[in-house]
């Protein structure tokens, strides 16, 4: 199939609030093995200038990818979830993600293209506070595998 | 620091296992069984369980946060993700290699470095950059 360029600019309602714990923030950069305090250590945050624990660069995709998923449940966009891996990542910090964050998810298509039979999608999922302070822009380009892509 | 283009970051080389990629899931919410189950990694075609490109892309962001001491100064980071990382269920699970350079140095003290991810002599990562304020 071919993705519709009419698509480009639609916006979803925001998402829920997702509370960002302390907790979470320790659990992800043990997994990723980011070593810096300012991830697990609420003195050694605030030593270094910020209001609580900071988290690691790519935190942000905990909220965002499930955000941007929301395209892929529109059926106007039509792409086939079981084809589609993820292509691009980008993220754009305004500041740390920290603890004690009550964010909120907005998403928009940015781009939408089809190349070799396969679908191009990015979406932008812009979080922010509930208050509306910008905390960060996280891009991803989704790919659907068309059946004769080359992806 | 002294930074100028075409300065270099520390190599660093990282072991993903099995078990690396259940933290993972576990963290990030990703349990995509291609990720942790050989079944059904193999019917979907791929040559085994594959890391998630997330992982990847967070290991190599490692790199830079060590080269700057401070995980805050990570003002932006983009990957492509290119192709698999191919993770054996033994002990020693799969080998990534990051290496870093300055390609640009931008304004507000700010510059650009460049990525090259590869795991086993392959290319796992494309247009890997991250834009970071120096101290």
């Amino acid at each position: 199939m071919t993705l519709d360029r009419e698509l480009v600019g639609r916006s979803y309602p925001p998402s829920a609030v997702y509370e960002v714990g302390r907790a979470k923030i320790a659990e992800f950069a043990t997994a990723v093995g980011a070593p810096d305090p300012v991830h697990l250590d609420a003195d050694a945050a605030r030593a270094a200038g910020h209001p609580d624990v900071i988290a690691p660069p790519t935190f942000a995709v905990v909220i965002s990818l499930e955000a941007a998923f929301v395209v892929l449940s529109d059926p106007e966009v039509g792409l086939d979830y079981s084809r589609v891996v993820h292509g691009e990542q980008r993220f754009l910090h305004h500041r740390p993600i920290r603890a004690g964050d009550r964010l909120v998810a907005t998403t928009t298509i940015d781009a939408a293209r089809t190349v070799a039979g396969n679908d191009l999608l990015t979406a932008r999922v812009e979080l922010a506070t509930e208050d509306g302070e910008a905390v960060c822009t996280a891009t991803s380009m989704l790919v659907a595998r068309g059946e004769q892509g080359t992806t | 620091m002294s930074v100028e283009v075409g300065t270099e970051l520390p190599e660093q080389v990282f072991r993903i296992t099995r078990a690396d990629l259940v933290r993972y899931a576990g963290a990030s919410g990703d349990f995509n069984p291609i990720h942790w189950n050989e079944r059904v990694a193999t019917a979907v075609g791929l040559p085994g369980v594959i890391a998630h490109g997330m992982f990847t892309m967070a290991l190599a962001g490692r790199a830079v946060t060590a080269w700057t001491g401070d995980p805050a100064a990570v003002v932006e980071y983009q990957v492509r993700f290119g192709r698999p990382v191919v993770v054996p269920d033994d002990d020693e699970g799969a080998e990534l290699t990051v290496r870093g350079k300055v390609g640009a140095l931008l304004d507000d003290g700010r510059a650009r470095v460049d990525l090259t991810v590869t795991s086993e002599g392959e290319k796992v990562l494309s247009l890997a950059r991250a834009v970071v304020r120096l101290p």
